[in-house]
């Protein structure tokens, strides 16, 4: 332990220079910016969405209503059962269902605007997930006209205001098991893309971040030829390969608390356009969901930073250590920007298992999971992490035990010998 | 051999190599050397570049792995307990350096906390590797801004100032002016005299013939020649080491 700690302090003042500091910096403020832009970006893109009608009235109006659905959209599904109706317009990827209650046409027609009930059916909250709900829009635009029209031309003793607003809508969204009354998809995926977006990033920059100091410091090792004087003393090899990993969790720690000040910059840009309360809809995080986040960005830390050592040790120099640093950020990539557009529920089942078995996309995913209950993807996730880490860790210290941080190769012939059967029984330094 | 000279070896030998086999890859490094270096005594490796003799300190140091053959120091199986074999060795390397943003103090200090109990005895080792070293106000400077030489003052105060019980020393001087290696040499003589085994490699004959009590001449993987600087010199009727060299190498 007092070894370690030792290690651990000399890791510490190693990588943690201006360098590694500043880019986070600089990092961070870019989130700020990119906060402020994004809180202006607007959805467009029209064209007859998919939908289902549900029709519970037999009036003159709901006819009108339904021609005019029916020229403006792809029905799959008409008929008078919304479950049936849901799970339709689920199976055909439709964007959601419309229903119109019984009593539409008499409220119209005794002065009052007439209900079309709107059931989103959202399926993910990654960007390309998120419904073109304008498209729907312009559909109940078409209905409002022709009503109008036809209220005109029935001569119907209804009052102009009526006239020309026929029909007013509710929102419901419906996503996994959540229903969420009067929030429209557009509400909800302001407040989620900022999350969907931001988590992603975050964590890949502090895998980039943590992961490139501990590769550095390998490379560094060997470049100050400082590695060999290290591997002759006497200290447990697990406590330098621990004094390493713990130490680029550190900082990695450090380098999230500095990010997240930028988060929050980025969060509140949105507080001012999202009008719904997650609160109200149950999609905020309970302390549990929170410590189950922590845990799976803890772990996936210590697992990057693991397989960093690993890569780290076929760093011959700092220069060679920044390119293997490149290829860790790279795998981060994929899973950051499968996030970033796709739920993992949404994706083709190649996608799943490739996503599941990155380490670096649990954390990424566990947020948006976890606010809608999806616990089996969190808690897997961190106990296939977990299985990761140890193997990255151990593989770690058997490379720190063999020569092959000196020599560039394995030497199997005096592998076979130092893992005979009383080598195995003893413990070694 | 019986029970009590076999006792009596093990206790009055620091160092005993048999049969060692070092492969790197395809290429045989060390073909099967053999030597053992008593308790207190400064034994020397000598031979041309690329014969073995970083190779075979890397080994004792318990930093590469044995083909076939064993090391074992003071009794202890370096490919066995190589744990228990580091708390007695140090190693100097021929081509080492320090940490570069730790200053030369903290850099003792980093080291001497591996080997001391609590602070009083890392004071201890940190006082006695400032007096090695002697580079006087530098020592509060950061490694980064040393000359070659001064960092290898500071690395032989390393591997000195615990007292090892046996050190080995690759290559001690390179990069030193005479001066600075006449005063290194001193000191690890005088390190010596208080009982730590030294086991050296050295480019320089004289620097060999001045401090060794044994000498052994490797050349492409092999020991070719073995005994004090007065044998060796009889065996081949050469006036210094240098001589010898020349004539069994060429
Ligand atoms: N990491 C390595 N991989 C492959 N071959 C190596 C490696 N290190 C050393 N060798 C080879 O092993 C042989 C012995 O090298 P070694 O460094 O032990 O020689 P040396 O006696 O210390 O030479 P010098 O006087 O130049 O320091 C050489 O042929 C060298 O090329
Ligand atoms: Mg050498």
């Amino acid at each position: 332990m007092k070894s370690t700690i030792n290690i651990l302090r000399k890791e510490l003042r190693e990588m943690f220079t201006r360098s590694t500091i500043l880019p986070v910096i600089v990092i961070a403020i870019l989130l700020v910016a990119m906060g402020n832009m994004l809180s202006g970006a607007e959805e467009q893109a029209t064209s007859a969405p998919v939908i289902g009608l549900v029709i519970e009235d037999d009036g003159i109006l709901a006819y009108v209503a339904f021609d005019t659905i029916f020229d403006h959209s792809v029905l799959v599904y008409n008929g008078t059962d919304v479950e049936e109706g849901l799970s339709a317009v689920t199976e055909y990827d439709g964007t959601a269902l419309l229903r119109i209650s019984s009593s539409f046409t008499g409220d119209i027609l005794s002065g009052s605007p007439g209900m079309i009930s709107i059931y989103w059916v959202m399926r993910g909250a990654g960007l390309m997930d998120s419904i073109s709900s304008s498209a729907v829009n312009a559909v109940l635009w078409h209905v409002d006209r022709a009503i109008s029209l036809h209220l005109i031309e029935m001569n119907a003793s209804v009052d102009a205001g009526l006239a020309l607003a026929p029909t007013i809508r509710s929102d419901m969204t419906i996503f996994g098991d959540k229903e969420m009354d009067g929030v429209s998809p557009g509400e909800l995926s302001v407040v989620l893309s900022a999350q969907s977006f931001m988590v992603p990033v975050v964590i890949m920059m502090l895998i980039m971040a943590a992961g490139g100091t501990v590769i550095s410091s390998m490379g560094m090792e060997k470049e100050n030829k400082t590695l060999e004087t290290l591997l002759t003393l006497p200290v447990r090899r697990s406590s330098i390969v621990t004094g390493k990993l713990v130490a680029g969790a550190l900082i990695g720690l450090v380098m999230a608390a500095i990010y997240m000040v930028g988060f929050n910059y980025y969060m509140s840009a949105f507080s001012g356009s999202s009008a719904i309360d997650l609160e109200e809809f149950d999609l905020v995080l309970s302390p549990i969901d929170y410590v189950l986040v922590g845990l799976s960005l803890f772990i996936t830390l210590i697992a990057a930073l693991s397989m960093c050592m690993v890569v780290g040790t076929f760093a011959r120099n700092y220069k060679s250590a920044q390119t293997l640093t490149m290829s860790i950020t790279f795998l981060a990539m994929v899973p950051m920007f499968i996030v970033i557009f796709k739920d993992f529920s949404t994706l083709p089942l190649a996608g799943q298992i490739v996503l599941f078995a990155i380490p670096f996309s649990h954390p990424m995913m566990a947020m948006r999971a976890l606010m809608f209950d999806d616990y089996g993807l969190v808690l897997g996730g961190i106990g296939y992490v977990t299985v990761f880490a140890i193997v990255m860790i151990g593989i770690t210290v058997w490379i720190f035990r063999t020569d092959r941080l000196l020599v560039g190769r394995i030497d199997r012939k005096a592998l076979s010998r130092r893992w005979d059967l009383t080598s195995m029984i003893r413990p070694k330094g | 051999m019986d029970r009590t000279t076999d006792d009596a070896d093990s206790e009055s030998l620091a160092l005993v190599v048999s049969d060692l086999v070092k492969d790197y890859g395809e290429s045989r490094a060390l073909k099967g050397i053999s030597f053992s270096v008593k308790r207190g005594e400064v034994f020397g490796l000598i031979g041309p570049n690329g014969a073995g003799k970083t190779t075979a300190l890397r080994i004792v140091s318990t930093i590469l792995q044995i083909t076939s053959g064993s090391v074992s120091i003071f009794g202890v199986d370096i490919s066995r307990r190589p744990h228990d074999a580091r708390k007695m060795l140090s190693y100097l390397p021929e081509d080492a350096g320090a940490y570069r943003n730790l200053t030369g103090e903290e850099y003792l200090r980093f080291i001497a906390r591996f080997f001391a109990e609590d602070n009083e005895g890392v004071s201890e080792i940190v006082s006695k590797g400032v007096e090695i070293a002697d580079l006087g106000d530098r020592m509060r400077d950061k490694v980064d801004t040393y000359s070659k030489g001064m960092t290898r003052r500071l690395l032989v105060a390393r591997a000195l100032m615990i007292g090892p019980k046996i050190a080995v020393l690759d290559e001690l001087t390179s990069g030193l002016d005479v001066l600075n290696a006449q005063e290194i040499r001193k000191i690890v003589k005088e390190t010596s005299r208080r009982g730590t085994t030294i086991l050296l490699s050295s480019h320089n004959m004289l620097e060999v013939e001045l401090m060794c009590d044994r000498i052994a001449l490797i050349n492409d993987g092999r020991i070719v020649e073995l005994g004090t600087p007065r044998e060796l010199k009889d065996r081949h009727g050469a006036d210094n080491i240098e001589e010898v060299f020349t004539e069994v190498v060429s």
